[in-house]
């Protein structure tokens, strides 16, 4: 069948236009999302495929495998419908390639880059390969701005910096929409006027979650400064797979090419990783943890190291992808491998948020590895680092105290316990909880700080220096 | 390189199978297609061959031709290599920028060592001498710290028949001839290896030398010996690229190889910013100007990560031959481990544990086996030190890779996961955690640092566990049942980890101490808990003890009291006798 098309085809047309417009009716094998095709020619791994089904519907896959005269498809959109006889496949000689211009703020598109807010194709010459290149590590700049966000738990204690990734991991049901609505509200460089282009990446979430996202981002009178990309839970799982692609193709043309400061949210992650595995399973791969891809830490880090500073432009990109860990695991494949690529991670606590605090923020097992460099005098303030580090050893010794309070019973605690149990307190009460309105700055957020480390004598503190427990902290004890 | 040898029949992401029609060899290095893109020949079946590319292969398609090189992968050794940052197949990153703009286009080919930079070369022969393999013929001043020995390369000797004299020259110049019987052999400033073979050495030799990398936890309870092997495990964000970047830049070796296999991109840019104005305290030169990087970050092509670390300990080994000490920093073992297995994936082979590939242990044996303390060709001694990370799933030390690579280390660091929740760095467990250098290193600490070091060490780590037994029954009573001789043990733990284990990097006073300060500062907290504990017999209180000067003094000596002012330290001791002797004295 393909033979014939392809004479008739070569009546009409000279050998170079038909090497451009490749196209086969008939396909050997539909498995899951894949297609195989067999008797083609000259098929490059990773290319852009078109396949219209018998109605002529189009739909867009890409290469995944290429041999002689057969290839392997995934198909993004599904393969619900495509026979085997009447599909025709177009190949178009290039990987994915989605259009870039600054006019798309303000737009909603699907996962591939097609507008489905009911507007017009974005005019524009500039098509971006979607899956990217590797920056070059001697072109990076070193990430130092710091991103005030307003919340205690993350400006004080785990320190988002402007080009860094520092993912959210949540679990089902926890408040991270909020809180994402939140940072993205606030975030802002102190003493710059920037205000950031948002890019906004979703994977398989639900229609209502993508509409919250909306209305608070029209709500903050942002909307104008956002794209989005989404390929909601009832569109096809292989979609997803393109989705972030697309959406940080944009993000790296409005950061590096129009010098843009960008804040890229992808949720879900978890979704994107399902789809990963489904296709590698269809595929036939050899699985490695809990069937996920042995690839999948390559494939993560090809997504999450797109963030960061490029030294021959003034833009950044900052990721905040967010990912629910499956039961609440954090050692779960997925977010144990994210955090071993991005910056950093902000967990949240269902205990916490059982206890009605908002944002439920675990303050120990969270991080901000590029914290260092964005805080401190000229960042912040001098005192940072040690309040933060004092903070945190403080907090750990609140944990043990509690599980040694449950054991023996509060009253049989000593005097310097009994000051930890009311420093936790206020610690969760106060420090990391806060209103969703509530944009705190550094400076109110360290002030806050000491105010907790005065609940704990002196003798305790052994991260701060004599002069900022001088200048700063003052103990207050009722007792004495 | 034009020599056409086969032609790609299935692309399959890094890992192409191609038609062979001419002769190929096993780990042939290779170029694929119209760009020209770098692969090795991983496996010859009939006249079928399976290419692993090196770089991205989008685009690729079948029937494309493949070029032959005829010699294996190998890496240029000579003048240049110091301070230059290169991805996992020697590709210089800077060169590469200045044509590709931010990103690492495909097919970029740049000569791993400048070919038009002259470097002032001084010959150590004549004419007439008779040089063999490894031998030095001249010298090039690297940078002011490194001088650069140019070595006949090894399975060559013979006589010298001319030699350049003092001068400028570029690399590909020629400096020297030797001849073997019929044979000629022209000698440059550079020299090619391949990668995947060790550099040939005279003799093993066992080390009694300690490398100091100024870290208090790692020298004083875990010392590595050079030309040790030490695993760094530990789960995401404990703390292990901390742990690599504080050795590479205050370890005692004279040339540090630094390989970043699949990690962050700005972690190179963080040593690239950073290295250059930091100060190696031994020479007063920059580090960088010791340091060769190698960088495969996680979103370069998954191939050159299985070859970056052997590209590094090529290297390592080239400067050992010279008579360096060298320490090599590969973060992340694991990294390259996943590579691996994805590779074996993608090549189809039957998977062993958790999908990586039976042969893992031969890989990780042959790695590791490559450190080790050397007699050189040359009879001179020098070292390669193999410090690996290992990024285990989940921080489950039970999986494959940190299983096999205990089997092939002598010194394991345990990372763990609630000192750096505490923010307790360098998060390294004192319980967990092992070296068998010890002994070996003993004599030459109690030579340079303290006479009853090894005795002063042992009683810290005797109360370390007694302290962990304590912590068992303290999580049920609570510490205020114990009395005051066990509560003692308590504090003295609390403080030697507090002061002496945990260590701040970001200070400038703390991120480095000598062998002096630590051996002092371990001594002053033993004899704290000595005489503390004859005191508390003696009618004093654990509260009162607390309320000293000394204790304050012992509290801050880390931050307080830099490297050169060890009286101060003294200071302390001396202080501290009879202060707390006056506790047990009845009167009050």
């Amino acid at each position: 069948m393909s033979q014939i098309k392809k004479i008739n085809e070569m009546n009409k047309y000279d050998q170079a236009e038909l090497l451009k417009y490749r196209e086969y009716i008939g396909i050997q094998e539909v498995a899951g999302p894949l297609i195989c095709i067999e008797n083609i020619h000259n098929v490059g791994y990773n290319e852009l495929v078109e396949i219209r089904d018998e109605r002529g519907e189009p739909r867009i896959g890409q290469v995944l495998e290429a041999n002689q005269s057969a290839a392997v498809i995934q198909v993004f959109e599904g393969t619900t419908g495509l026979s085997l006889t009447g599909t025709a496949v177009r190949f178009h000689g290039a990987p994915l390639r989605i259009p870039v211009t600054q006019e798309m703020l303000g737009r909603i598109f699907d996962g591939l880059g097609r507008p489905i807010d009911g507007g017009p194709e974005p005019l524009t010459n500039e098509f971006w390969d979607a899956n990217g290149e590797s920056i070059n590590p001697t072109a990076r700049t070193y990430p130092t701005t710091f991103i005030q966000t307003g919340i205690s738990a993350i400006d004080g204690m785990n320190t988002l910096v402007n080009g860094q990734k520092l993912p959210l991991f949540s679990g089902p049901g926890l408040s991270h929409d909020r809180l994402t609505a939140q940072i993205v509200r606030q975030a802002k460089i102190v003493g710059r006027e920037v205000s950031f282009a948002i890019v906004f990446a979703a994977m398989g979430i639900k229609h209502d979650i993508a509409q919250y996202f909306i209305d608070n981002f029209r709500d903050a009178g942002v909307l104008e400064n956002v794209v989005m990309f989404l390929s909601l839970a009832d569109a096809p799982s292989v979609e997803r797979l393109i989705t972030p692609r697309s959406a940080l193709t944009m993000a790296e043309y409005l950061a590096f090419h129009e010098n843009m400061q960008v804040l890229v949210v992808m949720t879900d992650m978890t979704n994107y990783c399902e789809a990963l595995r489904e296709i590698s399973i269809a595929r036939g791969e050899i699985p490695s943890r809990k069937s996920y891809p042995g690839y999948l830490y390559s494939d993560l880090a090809s997504l999450y190291e797109r963030a960061g500073m490029v030294d021959n432009s003034t833009g950044s990109i900052t990721q905040v992808p967010i990912l629910s860990m499956p039961n609440d695991d954090i050692s779960h494949p997925i977010p144990d491998l994210t955090g071993y690529i991005t910056e950093g991670q902000i967990v949240l606590d269902r205990e916490l948020f059982q206890q009605g605090i908002y944002p439920p923020i675990a303050l120990l097992p969270s991080l901000s590895r590029l914290m260092k460099d964005g805080i401190g005098e000229g960042l912040t303030r001098a005192d940072h680092a040690h309040l933060a580090s004092q903070l945190f050893a403080a907090y750990a010794r609140v944990k043990e105290v509690r599980a040694l309070a449950s054991v023996i019973g509060e009253e049989e605690l000593s005097a310097v316990d009994h000051s930890y149990l009311k420093f936790g307190l206020a610690m969760e009460n106060k420090f990391i909880a806060q209103k969703e309105t509530d944009d705190r700055s550094i400076y109110e957020t360290l002030d806050l700080g000491w105010k907790m480390l005065s609940l704990l004598p002196r003798e305790e503190l052994q991260r701060i220096t004599e002069e900022e427990a001088q200048q700063y902290h003052h103990y207050q004890n009722e007792n004495e | 390189m034009a020599i056409v040898i086969g032609k790609v029949t299935r692309v399959l992401g890094p890992v192409v199978h191609a038609i062979a029609n001419a002769k190929v060899q096993m780990l042939e290095f290779v170029e694929v297609g119209t760009e020209r893109l770098i692969g090795e020949v991983v496996r010859l079946h009939g006249n079928q061959i399976i290419i692993q590319v090196y770089e991205d292969t989008t685009g690729l398609t079948p029937g494309v031709e493949v070029y032959g090189s005829g010699m294996p992968l190998s890496v240029e050794l000579g003048p240049g290599l110091i301070g230059t940052i290169y991805d996992g197949v020697q590709r210089p990153l800077t060169e590469i920028k200045k044509v590709s703009d931010q990103y690492i286009h495909r097919g970029i080919k740049a000569p791993a060592l400048d070919r038009n930079k002259k470097w002032s070369f001084e010959p150590v022969v004549s004419p007439g001498t008779i040089v063999n393999s490894g031998q030095i013929i001249g010298t090039v001043k690297e940078t002011v710290s490194i001088t650069q020995k140019i070595l006949v390369p090894p399975n060559i000797s013979g006589k010298v028949i001319s030699i350049a004299p003092p001068g400028e020259y570029r690399i590909e110049d020629k400096i020297c001839v030797i001849e073997n019987g019929q044979v000629r052999r022209t000698l440059s400033l550079f020299q090619r290896w391949p990668v995947r073979q060790p550099r040939p050495i005279k003799n093993r030799l066992s080390t009694s030398q300690p490398i100091i990398t100024g870290q208090r936890v790692i020298d004083t309870l875990f010392p590595i010996a050079k030309g040790g092997t030490v695993a760094i495990p530990g789960g995401f964000g404990t703390g292990k690229t901390m742990v690599e970047h504080q050795i590479a830049k205050w370890s005692d070796a004279d040339v540090v190889v630094y390989i970043g296999c699949g990690e962050r991109g700005n972690e190179m840019t963080d040593v690239l910013t950073e290295f250059p104005q930091l100060i190696d305290p031994r020479t007063g030169q920059p580090l960088m100007e010791r340091t060769v990087l190698i960088a495969n970050t996680s979103n370069m092509p998954v191939a050159a990560r299985e070859a970056s670390i052997y590209t590094g300990i090529t290297i390592a080994e080239y400067f050992r031959d010279m008579g360096y000490h060298v320490a090599v920093m590969a973060d992340s073992t694991s990294r390259w481990a996943e590579a691996l297995r994805e590779l074996s994936g993608r090549m189809e082979e039957m998977p062993a544990e958790e999908g990586f590939p039976a042969y893992l242990p031969t890989r990780l044996a042959e790695f590791y086996e490559r450190a080790g303390y050397f007699e050189t060709l040359n009879q001179e001694n020098g070292s390669v030190t193999i410090v690996g990370a290992i990024s285990p799933p989940g921080g489950d030390f039970s999986e494959p890779v940190t299983q096999h690579t205990k089997r092939f280390v002598r010194n394991f660091l345990a990372l763990d996961r609630d000192l750096a929740n505490a923010r307790h760095y360098p998060a390294i467990s004192w319980l967990d955690s092992y070296s068998d250098y010890v002994e070996m290193v003993t004599a030459w600490w109690q030579e340079k640092a303290d006479p009853d070091w090894a005795e002063l060490r042992q009683e810290m780590l005797d109360l370390l566990q007694k302290e962990a037994k304590l912590q068992q029954v303290v999580k049920l009573v609570g510490a205020d049942v114990l009395p005051e001789s066990q509560r003692l043990i308590l504090e003295v733990c609390t403080l030697f980890k507090n002061v002496f284990l945990q260590q701040s990097a970001y200070d400038q006073i703390d991120t480095y101490s000598t062998v002096q300060k630590q051996a002092k500062m371990l001594r002053i907290i033993v004899s704290f808990y000595r005489i503390s504990a004859d005191v508390l017999r003696h009618g004093a209180t654990l509260y009162k003890v607390k309320r000293t000067k000394t204790f304050r003094a012992i509290k801050n000596m880390k931050y307080e009291i830099s490297n050169d002012e060890i009286d101060k330290l003294d200071q302390i001791l001396a202080n501290m006798t009879q202060e707390l002797a006056s506790l047990s004295r009845p009167n009050f």
